[in-house]
């Protein structure tokens, strides 16, 4: 189904809510893993993927699909959370994640996963390929788009760093890059690893337009996409998202090491009931 | 980055006077009096791209210096100047790829191998995309010192999975290689010969096939396993051991992965002869070990083994002549070693 057609019906926030829930019930098949990422990201996702992107569930290789590179590969659970909840990945195949021979590795790689467009686990690979891919999309005259998610932490990479300063240089205003800023990375506060503030300001002398929106706020979310679909001078954009690790789950939002969760048995349960409550309140 | 302060001005000067020492970052490999074809990479490459129009080029700030400055002016629309960004240039190529495209990405080996080593790894042969690596000063071809000379890019990149690897010999070897590149699905490293380039094997009925070994010539008592230019120089120390009586068998072996074993196999199992791996690459990791490991897998003892490459060590700057009788690759250093083994 063209998700020009798709059930318009389910509010982003239901979106959001199940995407959470896959990933928590994917983070209990292997009792840990990025399930902070996957939380704070999810509202994003389902924009993305109910609002934004063009795509069709049942091929996932369409020509005129959107395309969505997932940068930052150990998001992966977030994304199958999201590639689950639109269709493309079966819902019974939740429950394979990270197991022997399953299509959901815990690191994101193409060649596994129906949706999936690049291989991570490397950081800093998504922009630079994004620049080839819009720059193909262009020779090719479509007018897709592509989508780029990648963290702040990935913000250290120089390699990131050339593919900003080259698609501005093409022009590339069919590029739309999404930084999660959690202000967490591997050994502790993104910032604290390495200062890459003020955000806004670099990526504007590089020549994007850019948004910084609360990521966790639908209705913003959703503007900023609308923005940067619409934006109308021949720049790449940047949509700068802060994010709340963990967030829907308040223990987890309350975590102070929360770059990889592990997660007691009895606490996966916990974590449902929260995003549970989240949803009705 | 530096000009070409080529050693143009030695092919002028009186032959009384020594040749010109230099530590040019490009110098001509090419030997006085040597025939020469320019460009071969650029013009077959624009050949090429007339049949196919999904080939693009992209170069990270050395289209000048790899001859993709050809294709880039027959084709302004179809090249992609990716500024001094190597990483960036690997995954662009990939991208450009993923959507069907089929670009050929030149820049020094050196920066390819080593400095984007994981973008090329993860971006590009991870995914088999359809990419082509065409990389200047191969080995030793350059006197400018260890930041330019590619001694290790074999040797990196054949431990790549999914990577073919090209070492060709000369301007008539390129010219059919490119066209053999783009005939193969997925990715492929070419060490890249550029500017004036030695003419050597259109006078052996020598046709390039991917993945194929060919003997250039026969001979009883030793045996040379060569790639690139050594190739070149094998066939002069063979000219030049003929005087004394020795029978030099010359096999190039110009696709180091997938290596041409049955080839290698048979010939390196014919009795009587010394085996002689010719390489300009480190001795680690590069052709004679890639033989050398051939050979012991099937049971196939020669005579003797011996391997010509570079030294496992940082090389010097230098004029290429001196550096390459430094190190033994020069045909004279290959002549007496060759006759010292016998």
């Amino acid at each position: 189904m063209d998700t020009t057609q798709l059930g318009h019906n389910v509010p982003l926030t239901e979106r959001a809510y199940r995407i959470r829930r896959n990933a928590v019930l994917m983070g209990e098949v292997q009792g840990q893993g990025y399930i902070g990422q996957a939380l704070d990201i999810a509202d994003v996702l389902a924009v993305s993927y109910f609002h934004a992107m063009r795509y069709r569930q049942e091929d996932p290789h369409w020509e005129g699909r959107d395309r969505f590179l997932l940068s930052n590969g150990h998001y992966a659970i977030a994304l199958y959370a999201a590639l689950i909840e639109a269709g493309i990945v079966p819902a019974e195949e939740l429950e394979t994640y990270g197991s022997d021979d399953s299509r959901l590795p815990m690191s994101g790689m193409a060649a596994y996963t129906p949706g999936m467009e690049m291989s991570g686990g490397s950081l800093g690979l998504g922009l630079s390929i994004a620049v080839g891919i819009a720059l193909g999309l262009k020779r090719k005259a479509s007018d897709n788009r592509v989508y780029t998610l990648f963290s702040d932490g990935e913000l250290d990479e120089g390699s990131v760093w050339e593919a900003i300063m080259s698609a501005a240089h093409y022009k590339l205003d069919n590029l739309i890059g999404i930084v999660d800023v959690n202000n967490q990375q591997a050994d502790g506060p993104s910032t604290q690893v390495m200062a890459f503030e003020p955000l806004v300001d670099k990526l504007e002398a590089f020549g994007w337009f850019v948004q910084r929106v609360d990521g966790n706020d639908m209705d913003v979310v959703v503007a900023a996409f609308d923005a940067a679909r619409d934006h109308p001078e021949p720049k790449p954009r940047m949509i700068v998202c802060d994010t709340k690790m963990g967030k829907g789950v308040p223990f987890l939002e309350a975590r102070e090491k929360n770059h990889f969760i592990r997660v007691d048995a009895h606490e996966w349960k916990l974590a449902l009931d929260a995003l549970d409550a989240g949803r009705t309140a | 980055m530096s000009t070409a302060t080529a050693s143009a001005a030695t092919t002028a000067s009186a032959a009384a006077k020594p040749r010109l020492k230099t530590s040019a970052m490009i110098a001509s490999i090419a030997g006085e009096g040597q025939r020469t074809k320019p460009a071969p990479f650029g013009h077959a490459l624009v050949e090429l791209a007339k049949a196919r129009p999904e080939i693009v080029g992209l170069t990270a700030d050395l289209a000048k210096y790899t001859d993709l400055h050809i294709f880039a002016q027959a084709n302004p629309d179809r090249f992609y100047q990716m500024g001094m960004a190597e990483q960036l240039l690997m995954g662009a190529a990939s991208g450009l790829a993923h959507e069907g495209f089929m670009p050929f990405v030149t820049t020094y080996a050196v920066f390819a191998s080593r400095r984007a080593y994981d973008f090329v790894h993860q971006t590009i042969a991870e995914e088999n995309r359809n990419v082509k690596i065409a990389c200047a000063l191969p080995g030793l071809t350059s006197g400018y010192g260890p930041s330019h000379q590619a001694a290790e890019d074999l040797a990196l990149m054949r431990a790549m999975p999914n990577m073919v690897v090209i070492d060709p010999c000369d301007a008539h070897e390129i010219e059919q290689a490119v066209p053999a590149m783009a005939a193969h699905q997925g990715p492929v490293y070419m060490r890249l010969l550029r500017g004036n380039v030695p003419l050597v094997l259109d006078e052996y009925d020598y046709t390039f096939e991917l993945g194929k070994a060919k003997r250039l010539r026969d001979g009883a008592d030793v045996l040379v396993i060569s790639s690139g230019i050594m190739t070149m120089r094998a066939l002069e120390v063979a000219k030049a051991l003929e005087a004394d009586k020795v029978g030099v068998a010359v096999l190039h072996v110009p696709t180091i992965k997938p290596l041409d074993t049955e080839t290698i196999l048979a010939e390196a199992g014919r009795s009587g002869r010394m085996v002689v791996v010719a390489e300009n690459h480190t001795v680690i990791g590069g052709l004679g070990e890639a033989v050398a490991g051939t050979l012991l897998r099937a049971g196939v003892v020669p005579s003797a083994f011996r391997q010509i490459g570079l030294p496992d060590e940082f090389l010097k700057a230098g004029a290429l002549p001196t550096l390459h009788d430094l190190y033994g690759i020069s045909t004279d250093a290959m002549v007496t070693s060759i006759k010292g083994w016998l």
